[in-house]
């Protein structure tokens, strides 16, 4: 079946975004003092652990980020030459990957792992009459057919073989990391093995091990389950809790990362102006900052989402698809982040700048005559690319969590994107209802926990090696 | 010093007129009054003489900026940005979409947002700040290690998650107080005493380590040095030398915050249903009545700027080397 691919401008962005991270390996990888900071990053137990875990929540993004359209079935008997129409549907690879997940929507909530309904429903029995019972799920354990009571020792079979698996790919991985880590130092297997097992290598490995086989275990056992079983149950509308997870944590990623993106320019640039031409330049730009600065965030938010939104309903023509349109409002709502936190950065860099100008090799290339932009570009910019990095890790934490309480607040992204903030605004009032519903809560606030904690604890190992001031 | 804060006041004028100038171009510029009228009556099928109408009743009929129609001084005043945006100066807000007044409303809700803010505000920083020094007493040791991975994780886990946790398991599982509402009087500790104990446990992580962070900046310095070495004992050391010293870059960060108090709390009002400016906002936002978010912008921005002039102030009190001139 044919498809159409979509690129959507969040997709170009992203891919963008990785396009820089590849080129700022290559040129870590050149040059010494960059590649020793970074060693000294990966030196750390906790920066291995969180990276791994941000990895795998990055492989999930990526996938969710090549979309399109699918063709749709031509009907019986028509004509040769008619033209091949494409689903108003905007799919993406995940949601192939997930199909099972995604195709499998009972009638309305359901418990994880439950092969029944949450509520009773009144049927018809066959013998006439009307009966309440808990209506049998469509597709939760369907292939135990009428046997529920197996439920148990089914799961328990599965989550052992699915285990089982994890161990065998985890084992064949530490294996090759064995065989490159013995390569490299140059000794035998068994010294390395012995090395990696204490955790005596340069990078930590062993940390990095041990939460890939979290990792492994969490994903194969999710692999082994989710096609039979709803593992998170369903939400109001029967959606399957763990598939909404995972569709959530682009939408958390791209708010995240692009917001930074979107704001670097700006702020590093009229950061670094600010800071080496001072003057009236200097005057125009601290009044600029002071003013958006003046401004409760999350009121100029509000103000800017709400035009946003005015904007895009008064303009429908704009938007072919309403997955375009809830794109182009989660772009949206990261250019309009990046606005109101532009200046935390702008002011530090500025402050940096202030320093810096005055250091002999400026000076120097001063005296020698190259030009403003040129020691801007060469002899200013590498110098303050660690406060940058700096910020963009440290941000993005907040600005996940950010994400979750905008979307509450009714400002966040479009109701139709899946996010954590849609997810939980959904089901918050589901804990009131006897018995309380808590699994999409749970389930988007666990999501939420783990990339938040695992983003912290990068954030601040990277912070350690690459401030001066700090070590 | 009554020098100096008239000067910095004076300095606040342009910001606050640039507050403005983003504030009205916003909300004008971006959308034309047709915009919003269409977007509150429903975007298809609206007679024009509805969107008249609607923009007549909250005088957005007039002109942007030059009035060519009026006379005299007129062709200034008879403007959206002059009506709008330069009436918010005297603190005339003019009215919401329900009619009322905004500016008698905001003094009728500063009462609960206050009520909820300020006992936060002094429980978060007595125990951020005890709790940042319990973790520095103990420096190098497992309860330090620990402590920070216990602000770590706190600081990760969603605020939503410890309101709407707080109200599932206090309110509702163990029944000890209301899940929400407000009552005027003494009568309030009632309904507040939940929201605040959330409010602090959800800002005590990162503030206590943000803390300890500058309170082992400053236990690294000579004069702690000397202080030990003349025999002073670790607590006294850390009370009356660090922990002083350590309040200029404390209150960089915390009387900024004093004024916006008032403004309350946009989410921990709106879950508790207080009655106060949080949740008028967030209800503002929700029904796009752009009249109160604009005031409330204006507000913040105001209180923002007598934050920072404070801060000014609080520093000659705390540091006697500065002296503002």
């Amino acid at each position: 079946m044919g498809f159409l691919p979509v690129l959507l401008w969040t997709d170009v962005l992203f891919f963008l975004l990785l396009a820089i991270g590849v080129a700022t390996i290559v040129h870590v990888r050149r040059e010494a003092p960059l590649r020793a900071a970074w060693r000294r990053v990966g030196g750390r137990p906790s920066g291995m652990a969180s990276a791994v875990i941000l990895l795998a929540f990055l492989v999930v993004g990526l996938v969710d980020s090549f979309h399109f359209r699918p063709q749709l079935p031509v009907a019986n008997g028509a004509a040769e030459n008619v033209p091949v129409a494409h689903s108003s549907e905007v799919l993406s690879a995940l949601d192939v990957l997930l199909a099972p997940l995604r195709t499998h929507v009972e009638k309305t909530y359901s418990a994880p792992f439950a092969t029944a309904l949450y509520a009773r429903e009144t049927v018809e029995l066959p013998g006439g009459g009307q009966s309440r019972i808990y209506p049998r799920l469509a597709w939760g354990g369907a292939h135990l057919g009428e046997a529920t009571g197996e439920r148990d020792a089914d799961v328990a079979r599965r989550i052992a073989t699915g285990v089982a698996g994890a161990m065998a790919v985890w084992i064949a991985v530490a294996a090759i990391l064995v065989v490159m880590l013995a390569r490299r130092r140059g000794n035998g297997m068994g010294e390395a093995a012995r090395a990696l097992w204490r955790g005596e290598t340069d990078l930590a490995w062993r940390a990095a091990l041990v939460t890939f086989a979290c990792v492994l275990v969490v994903a194969i056992l999710a692999i082994k389950l989710a096609p039979y079983y709803h593992v998170f149950g369903t939400d109001k509308v029967g959606q399957d809790v763990l598939y909404l997870s995972l569709k959530s944590v682009r939408t958390a990623l791209i708010i995240g990362t692009l917001t930074t993106l979107v704001m670097l320019p700006f702020a590093v640039a009229l950061g670094i102006m600010a800071g080496y031409l001072g003057g009236w330049v200097d005057d125009v730009i601290q009044y600029v900052y002071t003013v958006l600065n003046a401004i409760p965030g999350v009121l100029l938010i509000a103000a800017a989402v709400l035009m946003m939104q005015v904007v895009i309903d008064t303009h429908p023509q704009w938007f072919s698809t309403a997955a375009e349109r809830a794109d182009a409002r989660l772009l949206a709502l990261c250019l309009i982040l990046g606005i109101t936190s532009w200046t935390g950065l702008c002011r530090l860099l500025r402050g940096e700048t202030l320093k810096l100008r005055e250091l002999e090799y400026v000076q120097a290339a001063r005296a020698f005559g190259v030009g403003t932009s040129a020691i801007l570009r060469r002899h200013v910019l590498p110098n303050v690319m660690h406060i940058v990095l700096i910020a963009l890790v440290m941000d993005f934490s907040g600005l996940v969590l950010a994400e979750a309480v905008l979307s509450y607040v009714g400002i966040g992204v479009d109701p139709t994107t899946i996010s954590f903030g849609t997810m939980i605004n959904m089901a918050r009032a589901e804990l009131a209802r006897e018995p309380s519903v808590w699994w999409s809560l749970m389930a988007a606030f666990v999501f939420m926990f783990v990339l938040v904690l695992s983003a912290n604890l990068f954030a601040d190992v990277v912070r350690d090696a690459f401030d001066p001031r700090r070590s | 010093m009554f020098a100096y804060v008239l000067r910095r006041l004076l300095y606040a004028l342009p910001i606050l007129i640039g507050v403005n100038l983003v504030t009205f171009a916003l909300f004008f510029v971006v959308n034309s009054p047709d915009d919003m009228a269409r977007m509150q009556l429903g975007v298809k099928r609206v007679a024009p003489e509805a969107i008249e109408r609607w923009k007549v009743e909250r005088g957005y009929d007039r002109p942007l900026f030059f009035n060519a129609a009026a006379q005299g001084s007129g062709q200034v005043t008879e403007t959206i940005f002059f009506q709008k945006s330069l009436r918010m100066f005297t603190f005339d807000f003019g009215r919401a979409d329900d009619g009322r007044d905004i500016a008698q409303e905001i003094r009728d809700r500063m009462g609960p947002s206050l009520a909820l803010a300020l006992p936060t505000f002094v429980l978060g920083l007595f125990a951020s700040v005890s709790f940042a020094l319990i973790l520095v007493f103990f420096r190098a040791s497992y309860l330090d290690f620990w402590g920070v991975v216990l602000c770590v994780a706190m600081m990760s886990i969603s605020s939503l998650f410890y309101i709407i946790g707080g109200q599932w398991l206090v309110s509702k599982l163990w029944a000890l107080v209301p899940i929400s509402g407000y009552a005027p009087g003494f009568d309030a500790a009632r309904f507040l005493v939940l929201p605040v104990a959330i409010s602090v446990i959800a800002g005590v992580g990162s503030n206590a380590r943000w803390y300890r962070t500058i309170f082992l900046e400053e236990i690294s310095r000579d004069y702690v040095r000397t202080a030990r070495a003349k025999g002073l004992s670790e607590r006294v050391v850390l009370f009356r030398h660090v922990l002083k010293n350590a309040m200029i870059p404390i209150l960089t960060g915390v009387v900024v915050v004093i004024p916006l108090l008032f403004m309350g709390s946009l989410l921990v009002e709106s879950f508790f249903g207080i009655p106060g400016l949080g949740s008028y906002t967030i209800d503002a936002i929700n029904a796009q009545d752009f009249a109160v978010v604009r005031a409330m912008v204006f507000i913040g921005s105001v209180l923002y700027i007598v934050g920072l002039i404070l801060t000014d102030i609080s520093y000659t009190l705390v540091d006697p080397r500065v002296r503002l001139e």
